[in-house]
């Protein structure tokens, strides 16, 4: 992949509404060929971003670069606009025939009937609507108007694409084969991508960068698995499905191994926070292991503890089970592990984890 | 019963027949109505399109006085059109009173916000982050508004068909401007009202029954489109 240079750059941006500020952006940039997932809760920010940079919204302050060059005016915009595809959450389709519809953004660019056709008929296929080109747009499923909606954006071949949650409501299979074919435009056409998703999996799977929003600012960027690996606080890490996350305290540090005191119980980990630091302890649920004796004294396993099992719930393929060990924990078993250790509510088990699976966050004392 | 019947045979004979004045009375009703619903749409879905994309203090009281305008009597708006149109009136110069236009002019005014309420209620229906998905596409504003006319158009459909068959049907405004002349400002309406006056049921029917023909005609091309459009 070639990152050679921002092909977006936005400083300073704000964006008030009803005398709120909901977006507060000192800096934002966008690389050739790159793809960035938005993560974050509803009302973060996220889409109010791609709307501002698009000049969609009107901002409080803000300057944006294109390539290098400032967009100043209404004509920068509209050129700007034509650069940059957007699909949103829902199809939107127009009331027309699918054909109509893809080709509608090739329209508004006065682009020529020959050239208009033959790409219009290259996106529908590869979308796999060429069957069904002069069918209505209004008569089709979750899944069809999603895949037209694609169809639409691909089409007028944009430099920058934005998806501001489009897959949101789509049954599982579905948004798979839809995120492949997507994913697969993007790269073959070296198209610089946005993603608003809420679905961190998707975000992992898809992006170069993930950007953490909350309260109208980004509160954490880097490469997938440093923001899912080393959240910088309590709220990325509760976001990113660091399910136990434990106030403790440093004892001491060896060399990075340190020892942390949560809730009158010693916790082994890695780190370089000296003893008297006040820390969360952020622990992943698949990185706890269930088992009904003590784990093996051969085991790497630092962290073992005698508990009990207070709740289960299901997840799918997988059980949630929240653990007392003294303190709350909470890991996930297969269905298969459960039926085989005989788990049940109440019953008293050992929980244990690696101490290099503990991520440690700083914070402040209270 | 039997002057109903004597009524509607004789009827169908002038219609048959094709009798010169009841045509031209026929055709003078449709060129009026038709040019005072044109005028109404071009004014009526600007506008209306315009109150309905943008916010500003007062739209609601706006948009309610345009929907009371909807129920404008036809006698009041005869009234006002009659006193801004005499001779000594404001527009008196104009010349107006007493000739098609003056029909025109009130029926424009009666159909305009018939059909502007129905294209603010036909936008505002539409999804509201359509405008930003068509402007998303790249569209200049003129452009985004085009497309959302488009896009609204079986609505607008039913604004036309209730602008034509509010003022085909109208009597009050045409009798007061148009002054009922004969051969000049006669339409089906003020026909048929002096027909009836004069106990020429015969002549009346004839002329209702094209009145009742006219406006089904102009619905059931509309209905014809609206469905073909949108097949359910």
């Amino acid at each position: 992949m070639t990152q050679t240079q921002a092909v977006l750059e936005l400083n300073d941006l704000r964006v008030d509404r009803g005398g709120v500020q909901i977006l507060d952006i000192p800096s934002f940039s966008l690389c050739r060929n790159e793809f960035v997932s938005l993560i974050g809760p509803n009302g973060a920010g996220k889409s109010t971003l791609l709307l501002s940079v698009m000049g969609l919204i009107k901002r409080e302050s803000g300057t944006l670069q294109y390539r290098g060059e400032e967009i100043r005016s209404e004509g920068d915009r509209l050129e700007l606009r034509r650069k940059i595809a957007m699909v949103l959450q829902e199809p939107l389709l127009f009331d027309s025939t699918i054909y109509d519809n893809v080709a509608s953004g090739l329209k508004i660019r006065g682009v020529g009937r020959g050239e208009m056709r033959s790409r219009v008929m290259s996106y529908l296929d590869r979308f796999k609507l060429a069957d069904m080109a002069q069918r209505s747009a209004r008569k089709l499923s979750g899944g069809e108007a999603r895949r037209v909606s694609l169809a639409r954006a691909f089409a007028v071949e944009p430099e920058l694409i934005f998806f501001d949650e489009p897959f949101a409501n789509l049954d599982p299979p579905t948004r798979q084969a839809l995120t492949d074919d997507m994913d697969k435009i993007i790269r073959d056409k070296g198209i610089s991508a946005v993603l608003v998703t809420h679905d961190q999996s998707e975000a992992l799977r898809m992006s170069d960068r993930i950007v953490v929003m909350n309260g109208g600012r980004i509160v954490q960027e880097g490469t997938p698995s440093a923001v899912m690996n080393r959240p910088v606080n309590q709220f990325v890490a509760n976001f990113v499905g660091m399910e136990t996350i434990l106030e403790g305290e440093v004892l001491e540090n060896r060399d990075q191994q340190m020892a942390v005191t949560v809730a009158g119980h010693e916790i082994d980990t890695v780190g370089d926070e000296k003893p008297g630091d006040h820390v969360y302890c952020c622990i992943r649920p698949e990185n706890v292991t269930v088992s009904v004796s003590h784990p093996s004294e051969k085991s790497s396993v630092r962290n073992a503890y005698p508990g009990r099992i207070v709740e289960v719930s299901s997840m799918g393929p997988f059980l949630k089970l929240q653990l007392d060990c003294g303190f709350p924990l909470t890991a996930y078993v297969t269905r298969d592990s459960f039926a085989h250790l005989a788990l049940c509510e109440g019953k008293g088990i050992y929980a244990s984890f690696k101490a290099t699976s503990v991520h440690l966050i700083r914070r402040r004392a209270g | 019963m039997e002057l109903i019947l004597a009524g509607v045979i004789k009827a169908f004979h002038l219609l048959v027949s094709l009798d010169d004045e009841v045509l031209g009375i026929a055709m003078l009703s449709l060129k009026v109505s038709g040019l005072a619903t044109l005028v109404s749409l071009l004014i009526g879905i600007s506008a209306g399109t315009l109150i309905a994309l943008t916010s500003f203090p007062g739209k609601k009281v706006l948009v309610s006085l345009v929907n009371t305008g909807m129920g404008l009597p036809p006698v009041v708006v005869g009234l006002f059109v009659s006193i801004l149109l005499w001779r000594n009136g404001p527009l008196g110069f104009m010349e107006l009173l007493y000739t098609p236009g003056a029909i025109i002019v009130a029926q424009s005014i009666i159909a305009t916000p018939i059909v502007m309420g129905i294209t603010i209620g036909a936008m505002q229906n539409l999804p509201a982050n359509l405008r930003l998905q068509i402007l998303a596409l790249g569209a200049t504003r003129g452009q985004m508004v085009w497309m959302l006319i488009k896009e609204a158009r079986l609505p607008l459909m039913a604004g036309v068909m209730a602008g034509f068959g509010g003022v085909i049907s109208e009597v009050g405004a045409s009798i007061m401007v148009g002054g009922n002349v004969r051969g000049y400002t006669r339409v089906l309406t003020t026909a048929t009202v002096m027909e009836t006056g004069r106990g020429n049921f015969d002549i009346a029917i004839a002329l209702s029954l094209i009145l009742l023909l006219f406006c089904f005609a102009i619905n059931y091309i509309l209905t014809y489109i609206q469905q073909r459009e949108r097949p359910r």
